[in-house]
């Protein structure tokens, strides 16, 4: 009885008698939620466009940081000042660095595999993962680097908010993320949806021959994709990079993403949103008020139990398109 | 909107030559050295048992399969090698043997994915569809609203084709293909499946299609009643050789073609 109570009453009494602590809270989870939300964003949009379920995008998250923070440092050392030039200008060569990636994708991995089962692409997907892995510590080094935050002039410090009789803090950084995260979805939403590019992309997804004997050309969408996704990726490990450091730990971080996917359903855009910030809220309060209940560490495992339970009531996710079957 | 060298060509004159077209599969010999025509403005049926290479000669029309021997012409351009993108681009329209549609797509997105290659504001435009790119976006789906009323799905433009009943999805799929304004029309086993009524309204459409655009169409069939009625020339394949080519009159009456549909004796 006792711990029920402390299971299902105690918590809520908390959470009503300092509010300003679970408006903090929510705070945190929500940021969290939105960087979850943006890793899923590029498993999404390689999913819906080519049905891959692309391992590797948690370590292009991680390559693109190392990437533009590498870049940066040359720069500097060719003496290229001030630093917001060197910064912007490593901006620009990362996101190149992207599209040569997507293009290298496509012709060394994806043409040749065309037509095979689903599984072999995702193996192959793996195949990338190690690659880069190799790849950024061969010519960036192993070590975790820092984010240049200050370079690109990303806002920096705190806004206390005095509210609910207490002080809620909140990183300007944070905000920067949900705002720029915010725009991308919505831009990607509506470009999916509505223009004749998106329609292309959601073509191939469902039928290549189809999509082919319209005069769509697969080879430019797969470039497509996988560029946007390295964009994704670029922004995010911008976003995680400016509160955790850059390094190959990221893509631990990365694998929080299937949950998220879980939740959202692999071909829904909104659905990666939502997922991530459920997700994410889901988590902070679990960690905070469930868990001194049931010992440290409940932030690992936790994400996936709440997925768990999704998949028994809504096995195509939040968002994900029904199955539909005509029989 | 048509590519200029569609006009040139006049009704009647050979719009895509095929001579001595081999494809194998391995061992197996699809198509033998199969010889035909294709004139402007008709409409030319391709039938024959199953197994007779039908499919197989339409995916070589379409550049889905590269023939190992032959020669094929289009517009009076001979081509080596053509991929499925560059017919396309090239005004080689087609509908599936087993409707290939973009399921999770509404039957308007479908059609409108058929006007992917006259659509040309760049990737910037698209990604913040504004100006130029909502223009050409409202003008196209002018286009598709007209098809769509002249196949009169009207009423089910907004749901997803999966949803659909099959002789909506054959429907559907032809839109698409319209909407590509095809010189060349190539159309496999549109009637399959169908009830009587659902292959009336079809063959009505293909006629439409044939008066009012003047699109050039290519068909399998295997209503013999239909190709019939609808075709103005037969062309006859079994086991991948061409065993008769003529009006529906002179196939009909053709020793070679009651022999490989009934059986001969031995």
């Amino acid at each position: 009885m006792d711990l029920l109570y402390k299971i299902l009453i105690d918590p809520f009494v908390q959470m009503g008698a300092a509010p300003d602590l679970l408006v903090q809270t929510l705070w945190e989870g929500l940021v969290g939620g939105v960087l979850y939300a943006l890793i899923a964003l590029g498993f999404v949009l390689i999913f819906k466009a080519s049905g891959v379920f692309n391992f590797a995008q948690g370590i292009m998250v991680v390559f693109a940081a190392l990437t533009l923070v590498g870049l940066y440092q040359t720069l500097r050392r060719w003496g290229v000042a001030p630093d917001v030039v060197a910064a912007y200008l490593a901006l620009v060569l990362a996101a190149a660095v992207m599209l040569a990636l997507a293009f290298a994708v496509e012709r060394l991995m994806l043409r040749p595999l065309v037509n095979q089962p689903d599984i072999i692409l995702f193996m192959a997907t793996f195949g990338l993962t190690y690659f880069l892995i190799g790849l950024g510590e061969l010519v960036f080094g192993g070590e975790p680097k820092v984010m240049i935050t200050d370079a690109l002039h990303l806002p920096s410090g705190g806004i206390n908010l005095k509210i609910l009789g207490g002080l809620v803090s909140l990183q300007k950084i944070d905000i920067a993320a949900a705002v720029i995260a915010s725009v991308m979805v919505a831009t990607l939403a509506v470009f999916f949806q509505k223009t004749r590019i998106g329609r292309a992309l959601r073509a191939v997804a469902d039928s290549h021959k189809a999509a082919l004997s319209v005069g769509i050309s697969l080879e430019q969408i797969w470039v497509i994709v996988w560029f946007a996704a390295g964009i994704v990726a670029l922004a995010t490990g911008i976003m995680w990079g400016a509160r955790s450091g850059v390094s190959f730990a990221l893509e631990i971080v990365a694998l929080k993403a299937l949950p998220v996917l879980i939740l959202g359903g692999f071909t829904s855009i909104p659905g990666a949103i939502v997922g991530g910030l459920i997700i994410g809220i889901g988590e902070k309060l679990g960690e905070f008020y469930w868990g001194p209940l049931l010992g440290s560490g409940i932030e690992s495992w936790l994400a996936y139990f709440i997925a768990l339970l999704f998949l028994l009531f809504r096995p195509q996710g939040l968002f994900g398109e029904r199955i539909i079957e005509r029989i | 909107m048509r590519s200029p060298t569609g006009h040139e060509i006049a009704a009647g004159d050979v719009l895509l030559s095929i001579e001595d077209v081999s494809l194998t599969f391995g061992g197996v010999k699809a198509v033998a050295g199969v010889s035909f025509d294709i004139r402007k403005g008709e409409i030319r049926a391709i039938i024959g048992p199953n197994g007779a290479g039908k499919t197989s000669m339409l995916n070589v029309i379409n550049g889905f399969y590269q023939p190992q021997h032959g020669r094929i012409a289009f517009k009076g351009k001979a081509r080596a090698r053509m991929r499925p993108y560059d017919a396309a681009r090239g005004g080689i329209a087609r509908t599936f043997q087993n409707v290939a549609l973009f399921r999770g797509m509404t039957a308007l997105d479908n059609i409108m994915a058929g006007r992917t290659l006259k659509m040309h504001r760049g990737f910037f435009w698209q990604l913040v569809r504004f100006g130029p790119a909502l223009t050409e976006e409202v003008e196209h789906r002018h286009r598709v609203e007209e098809i769509i009323d002249f196949l009169k799905i009207q009423a089910i433009r907004k749901v997803p084709v999966g949803k659909l009943p099959y002789g909506l999805q054959k429907r559907v799929e032809l839109g698409r293909a319209l909407a590509m304004e095809p010189d060349l029309l190539l159309l496999d086993e549109p009637m399959a499946g169908m009830n009587l009524e659902e292959k009336e309204d079809m063959s009505r459409f293909i006629l439409d299609v044939n008066d009012h655009y003047g699109t050039t169409i290519a068909l399998i069939e295997h209503d013999i009643g239909v190709v019939m009625d609808l075709s103005d020339r037969v062309l006859v394949l079994d086991h991948g050789i061409k065993i008769a080519d003529g009006t529906p009159a002179e196939v009909q009456a053709d020793q070679a073609v009651i022999d490989a549909y009934l059986g001969v004796a031995h």
